[in-house]
This record gives C-alpha cells, sequence and structure tokens, in this order.
C-alpha cells in the first residue's frame, strides 16, 4: 500500500468500557488504514468490536467506553485561499468528542448510516428537514439552496418523486426507501468517509442488492471512501476492497478481498469461511461449524483470544502468550503463532 | 400410520384422502386480515397475506420456505400449526394417533392431541422463552401439560432432552438469562422435542444468531431429524440456509407459491423468474463474482392492494400481456418441479452455478 492515498490509519487503538463487573476490552488493538475512495470491510461476530471501532473514528464511543490508547490519524484535505488543496493531519483520539473541531468533521468529512434507520431518523421530523440540517450546518447558510440540494440528492439515491417525498415523514417510507433516505443524508455534505454499520442487514435480499448496488455506484459518482461494518461474508465479497476480521476486540487478519477469501490465514477466518452455508454449494452436507462459542468479554481467555475454539491451536505458546500481527503475503498479515513461529 | 381413522373434519370432504407419502397437504390455504375503519370498524379491505397456497410435505423430509419479509411465509407455518385460523383451504395432517386429519376444521380437544405431534420453533430465542421459568419448567411444560411424565421422571427426561440438544442437565435450574442466543435456541428446540413430535414447524430459527452459532444449529437440526425421523417446514428468507438445509423448495411471492421443486433442481434449473432474481441478489461469498447479479425494479407488491394478474409482473424483464391481466396457476411443469408462471415453458432462466 502506498501511503498518499491514505485517508485514515487507525494504528493500535484500544477502546475499553469500564465496568463495574470489570474492563470490557471492546476493541483491543486494532491496527488498519483506509484509503480514499476505496472499500473497507470489517468482519466479525456481535461483540468482536467491530461497530466500536467505527463509533472510535468518530468519536461517539457511549460511556462508559473509553479510547484508552492509540490513534486515528485523519488525513483532511483542506483548500487554502489560494485554491491550493493541502492535507492536514489531525489525531482524531485527541479531540475532545463534544468539541467544535470534531463537530465539523462529524456529518460533514465522515458520515455514518446505520442498520436500522426507524431508529437513526428523528420520526418527528420530514426527512428533508434532517438532510437540510445537515447541510445548513457544514454546507451553506441558504435554506432554498440546502432544499435544493436535498432534492438533488434524494433524486441520486434513486427516490421516488424526491420532491414530494422530502416532505414524507420516516414512518411514511419502507425499509428500502428510509435506507436511501439515510444515505442521501449521509452523502449531502459530499464527506470523504462514509461508515456503514450493517446497513443492509435488515433489508430483504432484493432491496439488500438494490441498496449494494447503490453505493458502488455513488462511491464510483462521488470518490468517498467506504468503511463496511458487517458480519455477513457474502457482502464482504461483494463491497470491499481490503478486509479486517476480528475477533473479541482483536484483528486476526488484514488482507486485500481476493487473497482473504483465495487464501485465508488465520484459522478463525478459515473456520468462518467453512461455516457459512453457500448457495450452489453440494447440499444436505454438514456444515464445519467453530466448537464452543465466543467467550465472555469478562473473560477473554489468555494469549491467543481465539486458541480456546481453535483446531490448529500450538498448546506450548497459543495459550500464553498473544501472538504479533506478522505479513503473510504482500497485501496479507495476520495474528497468529502458526506464522509467527521464529518470533 | 393408517388411513383407515380418516375423520372427516370438512364438511366438503367426505372422501377418505389418499395421503401417498405426505405428512402434510395444504390445499388452497388462504389468510385474509381484515382492515377496519372507523368507528363502527367498517371492512374497507383485507390484507391477503396467504392467498390460495397449496403445497405438500412428505414424511422425513425437509421443505423449505422461503420469501421475502410479508410474503406470507410466517403466516402459513403459524396457519398450519392453528395458532392462527386460516380463513379458507385445507389442512391435511397424518396424525400417528388420530390418522389423517383436516387441521383447518379440527375441534379444540383435537387440536390439543394434535399439537403433541405438531411443534415449532421460533425465530428469536429471547422473546420466545418465559424469563422467570427454569429451563426445567420451560423445556418440562409438554410433559406436564400433556400429562406425560412428573416428578423425577420428568427431571430424567429432561434432562435427557438437554443432552439431546447438547446442553448439560445441570443447567436445567437455570433461567434463560444466562444463556447465550445459540443456547437459548437450542432450549427452543429442546421444547419442541419434548413430545417427540412427527411435524416441526422451524421458523427462521438461524436468523438471529451469529454465523459460526448458525452452523451448530443448523447441524443440530439435521442431526435430530436423522435420530427422530422428524419432518420439518424450515421457515426463512436466506437462501443459502434454504438450500442447505431441505429436501424440496417452496417459493413463496405475496401470499402465493410460485415454485416448488427438489432443492438441487429449483436452484440450478429455475423456472419462474422471481426465484431466478432471488437467487441472483444473494451476495456470494466470493469476491470474483461480483455484479452479475439481476437487481429487481421497485418494492415487494402490497399484499393487501396486489397488482392485477401475476402479482410479480410490475417487477418482472420478462412480462408480457397476459402476465398483467390474467393470474398463473401452480403447475406440474415436470415431475416434482411446481411452477406458476404463464412463460415457464418458454423461458431460459439461470441458476447458481
Amino acid at each position: 500500500m502506498t501511503t498518499d492515498d491514505i485517508l485514515v490509519e487507525v494504528k493500535d487503538l484500544k477502546t475499553y468500557f469500564m465496568l463495574h463487573e470489570g474492563t470490557v476490552r471492546a476493541v483491543d488493538g486494532a491496527t488498519f488504514s483506509i484509503r480514499r475512495g476505496r472499500t473497507l470491510g470489517v468482519v466479525g461476530e456481535s461483540g468482536c468490536g467491530k461497530s466500536v471501532t467505527s463509533q472510535s473514528i468518530l468519536r461517539i464511543v457511549p460511556p462508559p467506553g473509553k479510547i484508552v490508547s492509540g490513534q486515528i490519524i485523519f488525513h483532511r484535505n483542506v483548500k487554502k485561499d489560494g485554491g491550493s488543496v493541502v492535507e492536514e493531519l489531525i489525531d482524531l483520539t485527541t479531540l475532545d468528542p463534544d468539541g467544535e473541531k470534531i463537530r465539523r468533521i462529524r456529518g460533514k468529512e465522515i458520515s455514518m448510516i446505520f442498520q436500522e434507520p426507524m431508529t437513526s431518523f428523528s420520526p418527528v421530523h420530514t426527512i428533508g428537514e434532517q438532510i437540510v440540517e445537515a447541510l445548513l450546518l457544514h454546507v451553506t447558510n441558504d435554506k432554498k439552496e440546502a432544499r435544493e440540494r436535498a432534492i438533488d440528492m434524494l433524486n441520486r439515491v434513486g427516490m421516488p418523486q424526491p420532491s414530494r417525498t422530502i416532505d414524507r415523514y420516516p414512518h411514511q417510507l419502507s425499509g428500502g426507501m428510509r435506507q436511501r433516505a439515510m444515505i442521501a443524508m449521509a452523502l449531502s455534505c459530499q464527506p470523504s468517509l462514509l461508515i456503514a454499520d450493517e446497513p443492509t442487514t435488515a433489508l430483504d435480499v432484493t432491496t439488500e442488492a438494490q441498496i449494494l448496488e447503490l453505493m458502488k455506484k455513488l462511491q464510483a459518482d462521488m470518490g468517498m471512501a467506504i468503511m463496511y461494518i458487517t458480519h455477513n461474508l457474502g457482502v464482504i465479497a461483494e463491497m470491499a476492497d481490503e478486509v479486517v476480521v476480528m475477533y473479541l476486540g482483536k484483528e486476526v487478519e488484514l488482507a486485500d478481498v481476493a487473497s482473504l477469501f483465495d487464501a485465508p490465514k488465520h484459522p478463525y477466518t478459515r473456520a468462518l469461511l467453512r461455516s457459512i452455508p453457500r448457495v450452489g454449494r453440494k447440499s444436505r452436507t454438514r456444515l464445519e461449524s467453530i466448537e464452543g462459542m465466543v467467550p465472555d468479554p469478562y473473560s477473554i481467555p489468555a494469549g491467543c483470544p481465539f486458541h480456546t475454539r481453535c483446531k490448529e491451536v500450538l498448546p506450548d505458546i497459543c495459550p500464553v502468550k498473544e501472538p504479533p500481527f506478522v505479513q503473510v503475503g504482500p497485501n496479507q498479515w495476520t495474528r497468529c503463532w502458526l506464522y509467527a513461529k521464529g518470533q | 400410520m393408517t388411513q383407515t381413522n380418516v375423520q372427516k373434519q370438512s364438511s366438503s370432504q367426505t372422501q377418505p384422502i389418499k395421503m401417498d407419502g405426505k405428512l402434510l397437504d395444504v390445499r388452497d390455504l388462504r389468510k385474509y386480515f381484515p382492515i377496519r375503519k372507523g368507528i363502527l370498524g367498517r371492512l374497507v379491505g383485507n390484507v391477503k397475506a396467504v392467498d390460495g397456497v397449496n403445497f405438500f410435505i412428505r414424511e422425513g423430509e425437509t421443505l423449505g420456505l422461503v420469501g421475502e419479509s410479508g410474503c406470507g411465509k410466517t403466516t402459513t407455518g403459524r396457519c398450519i400449526l392453528r395458532a392462527y385460523d386460516p380463513t379458507s383451504g385445507d389442512i391435511y395432517f397424518n396424525d400417528r394417533n388420530m390418522g389423517v386429519v383436516n387441521v383447518a376444521t379440527l375441534d379444540k380437544a383435537h387440536l390439543k392431541a394434535l399439537r403433541r405431534n405438531m411443534q415449532m420453533i421460533f425465530q428469536d430465542p429471547y422473546g420466545s422463552l418465559n424469563p422467570r421459568w427454569t429451563l426445567l419448567q420451560i423445556v418440562g411444560e409438554p410433559l406436564v401439560v400433556n400429562g406425560v411424565a412428573k416428578g423425577q421422571e420428568l427431571k430424567d427426561r429432561v434432562a435427557e432432552l438437554l443432552r439431546v440438544v447438547g446442553l448439560r442437565p445441570e443447567y436445567m435450574v437455570r433461567y434463560p438469562h444466562a444463556f447465550s442466543g445459540g443456547q437459548r435456541q437450542r432450549i427452543g428446540i429442546a421444547r419442541a422435542l419434548a413430545l417427540n413430535p412427527q411435524l416441526v414447524v422451524c421458523d427462521e430459527p438461524v436468523s438471529a444468531l451469529d454465523v459460526s452459532i448458525q452452523a451448530q444449529t443448523l447441524n443440530l437440526l439435521q442431526d435430530l431429524q436423522a435420530q427422530f425421523h422428524l419432518t420439518y417446514l424450515f421457515v426463512a428468507h436466506d437462501l443459502s440456509v434454504i438450500e442447505h438445509i431441505s429436501d424440496r423448495v417452496a417459493v413463496m411471492y405475496v401470499g402465493k407459491i410460485v415454485e416448488m421443486a427438489e432443492t438441487e433442481d429449483l436452484f440450478t434449473h429455475p423456472q419462474h423468474p422471481y426465484t431466478e432474481a432471488l437467487m441472483s441478489a444473494v451476495p456470494k461469498a466470493d469476491p470474483h463474482y461480483r455484479s452479475r447479479r439481476i437487481v429487481l425494479e421497485g418494492e415487494v407488491a402490497d399484499p393487501a392492494n396486489p397488482p392485477s394478474g401475476c402479482y410479480f409482473h410490475p417487477r418482472c424483464r420478462y412480462a408480457v400481456d397476459i402476465c398483467k391481466t390474467q393470474a398463473p396457476f401452480l403447475r406440474e411443469l415436470r415431475p416434482d418441479h411446481f411452477v406458476s408462471c404463464h412463460r415457464a415453458q418458454e423461458l431460459k432462466l439461470v441458476g447458481v452455478l
């Protein structure tokens, strides 16, 4: 990976939740980069820390969660008076989460779409009011222009009759249409990064297909990077350029999408890929399931957190020492002792 | 199982019903939910959730019922158990004790006897278990209610059931909150199996679970089917899960079955344009297969106000004039492959590779 097209660099990010029962290490050392105009897929089972990672970038981790260490470097393009574009580096972890600076980035340069659009829209405002609000906050002071831009954006996301739909309330729209409105709102300020947290999980397959195609088209048109969080490996294969696989707050594998699916390295990634039923594969065979279940977050196993369920566990080292993140291919890194024996 | 003990439940049905190895035979099942308006509750229309559904399930097989939300697949499953009273139609079930009965018209006393042999597994492992009950109470309830076991015998039977679904018998004193989603789904399965039923209606049993737990649960359901000779009606929206578990698959669209066939036949040679589109819409876990999909225009039709003719015609890329005016019927195009499309014979549709 060259460094000049990097948009966000996450370095050894740790976000912990301090609870009475103990400390939950929701994200425990994540390192990856998001490149401009590309899609990073983040995949893992529930509780693996994929959503908290994205919340950390936007600095919206709900209390008592806290970023304890690490850096999130945002490469921001700033237009200087002369018209030249200068790259400015901001470490998002150092900003005040309620401060002016992050609020100018949040929603404008980095925006987010959620799994359930019904709960992320305000039910008492029309979708137009909600899109216009973002535009008035970040882009323009002219209400008429903001409304025109909102209509234009609704049109671009394929909303039928946008000049009428803009005055509808969220409950008047179907699930797919609501997700389109959500995307319109998120993209209205032309962000450089769109974080999509399971945006199609609540939708039907044919609607999901429409939304995935729409996001790809908008990315081609507008050039934003996408951080796509999902548990669905099919969607990852469809959307992502690079993929991060997470398990219990740890990044266990990072690779370009072809390497990940063709030659997965980490035993967890391999097991995950084998455990999904696939259309077109001979049916009525047994699925290879991963034994046991994800351990409880208060008692994460020592050493490699996956060793309790791993079929290729090395009994001498895996339960004792946490493996390093090692490079195993031109675009592939993994956190496993099978590939780091000498170290 | 003999058919001598046929009960004449339906007035229109005086002939003994031949089941021919079928456990369940659903004929022209309809379930309408009335839409009422105004203070007088005037009937202004019906949501035709299930609108003339025909299918059958053979003994010991798994029939997958697949479709998008609102297509009526869950309602169909619930009508079969008489959790809903169907508006019309017949549901013949070859009960191990009572012989062939029409579930649609069965009276209360017979229904209770019937439900020993028909059970259900629900989607939401959180909502379907009583949080104030221990596993002994939850799993043991069907045994107590039906007077099958009590006291130490009940405990032994519950312990055995828990062991069968892969839970430790010691857990029977615990409450559901102490268990993860996958374990709760196992509890629901243990409860469904308590009375050794013939038919189990599985309503989206794995869609709330993580992938690794989903695989365990699917394997468990398959093992139990082999062990206890169960018959499943497996309702799901996920085509890959359906393909994995089903012997035959029925595809539903807006209250009707549009295609029904043996699994491999359906996936390799679909005959209905909706089936084709549905299969191409599923994101494949293979980055080399990108963008060969058919993206359907528009949305699923409103079952309260369905389009004329074939309900799928506004979204169908093969639609011709007849599709707009005449509703097609489900017919057997070739042995064991049923399809409801005017152009089924001439269309060359693409299945999965």
